[in-house]
Order: C-alpha cells, then structure tokens, then sequence
C-alpha cells in the first residue's frame, strides 16, 4: 500500500504543478486615460505588468506623457492618441512636460 | 536683469486695479469684449517675445519652452478667435491692452540688446514673472468679472495652460542655474 500512495502524491502534485503552469495569464488590458480641460483623467490608476496605457488628447493644445523616471516619454497630439506597454512592477508617476501643473501615477503590479 | 518685464506689467495692471482685494471695485468697469481683447493681447505678446528668444539663443531648454509659448499661445488664441466669432463678439482695446503692449514692447527691446546666457536667464526669469502677473489677473479680477459662460471656461481652461507654463518656465530657470 505504501508505493502506491506515494505514486498518488506524486501524481498528485504533478498535476497541481502541470495545473498552475497551464493556467494562463491574465489577459492584457487596455486602461484609457483622457486629457481633458488639462488633467489626466483618470488621474490614478492601477495596471498590471504587460498591460497598454493609452492617452487619448481632447484638448486643443498639445501634451505629452513623460515618466518620471525616464522610461517613456510619449507624445498626445491635439485631439490625437499615445500608448505605452508597461513592462514592470511598480508606482510610476508621469507629468505633460509641456505643462507640467499636470501629473498621474500608473500603479503596475 | 532679473525680472525686466515684470515691474512694466506689474504696473500696468495694478494700475487698472488687477489686485485681488481691488478686483469686485473694478470688476464692472471690464466687459467680455474688453476682457477677450487683453487676454488675446497677453497671448500675442507672449509669443512676440517667444519669436525674439527662437531668434536669439542657443540653448535647447529655452528653445523648447520658446516653441512651446508659440504653439499652446496661437493655440489658445485661435480657440479665442473662434468662439468670439460664434458669440458675435468684436474684441475692444482698451486702456489695459494699450499699456500691456506697451510695457511688453519696451521690454522686448531690453531684451534684444543680451546675449547668451544673460538673455536665457533673462528671458526665462521674465516668463516665470509674466505669467504670474497674467495668471493672477486671470484668476482674480478677469474670469470672475466674465459674463459669457463659454469665455469664461476657455478662460478657465487658459488660466491652466498658463500654469504649466509657469511652472515650465520655473524648471527653465532653476536648470540655467
């Protein structure tokens, strides 16, 4: 009786481990962030890692997504678009760097 | 040189009462056809000095802001244009849009005369200083003594622009240090 327990237990755990590896991932999202009468709206968001931030400009003056720390730096033409696949973990705050009054923050975890 | 423009405009515009605590006294002395012409004024002379920075320096940080006063301030103003042509308002001169061209013309020309870093930071210091002046008349005595509701949210919305600009200009002087 002892063999064939531990060959259940191994069978047991191959399948949990074969499980886990097989399920997939979280499908990749899109979050939308709007310009509007000069403010990220939202202003904050949270993401996760592989998803798309898309910025659509409704404003009638030019603006930019600039990261803080310099990893993207993305242009939004008047009444144009911009996007950006986030690629790791972490608070990531951004201004237009044409008027930089305006700030946001992507939490990607 | 700090600050060349700013004591010219500053007086201007307390001069015809844009001081927060004098702004309900003089609110009605301003109409929206008045209120349009010097904010499209403020505009124009804006990008004046801009067109006389892209001329004069070299270096990148100014002619980035320089480009961008030329572009949000035309921006702003066809925007002004065009509402003023759907409300069937005629922008008026005024005493306020007369002294502000004038004092921003006299200015200009100190200007013209620096060189090199001495007009960077000269130029840059006058923006930060410009914008302030402006952006406080905006938000104290202009917007609020602003009739039509669509003037006064392209106003609103100005007044922010104008902000950004501000603190821009702000980043371009502490860089120059």
């Amino acid at each position: 009786m002892h063999k064939p327990f531990l060959k259940l237990i191994v069978l047991g755990m191959s399948v949990i481990i074969l499980a886990a590896a097989a399920k997939p991932a979280a499908a990749a999202e899109t979050i939308r962030i709007e310009t509007k009468s000069i403010a990220f709206t939202p202003a904050k968001v949270s993401a996760h890692v592989g998803d798309t931030v898309e910025w659509t400009n409704d404003d009638f003056v030019a603006h930019t997504a600039t990261a803080s720390n310099g990893d993207w730096n993305i242009a939004l033409p008047v009444h144009g678009k911009g996007s950006t696949v986030l690629k790791k973990a972490g608070k990531i705050t951004y201004i237009c760097k044409f008027h930089p009054n305006m700030t946001g923050e992507i939490d990607v975890r | 040189m700090r600050n060349v423009v700013l004591p010219a405009i500053a007086v201007t515009l307390l001069s015809f009462g844009f001081t927060a605590s004098s702004a309900h006294a003089d609110a009605a002395k301003l109409t929206d056809p008045q209120i349009a012409h010097i904010a499209y004024t403020a505009g124009v002379l804006d990008i004046k000095a801009a067109k006389l920075a892209l001329k004069k320096t070299k270096n990148p940080d100014v002619k980035t802001f320089a480009q961008d006063m030329v572009r949000d301030h035309t921006s702003v103003n066809d925007q002004a244009l065009a509402l003023l042509k759907k409300l069937n308002v005629t922008p008026e001169d005024n005493d306020t849009s007369k002294s502000l061209t004038k004092g921003a013309d006299q200015e200009r020309a100190k200007l013209a005369k620096l060189k090199g870093a001495a007009f960077d930071k000269a130029y840059a210091e006058n923006e930060v200083a410009y914008h302030k002046t402006v952006d406080g008349a905006l938000e104290n005595t202009l917007i609020p003594s602003t009739s039509n509701a669509e003037l006064k949210d392209l106003l609103s919305t100005g007044l922010k622009i104008f902000q950004g600009h501000e603190k821009h200009a702000e980043e371009v002087v502490a860089n120059l240090k």
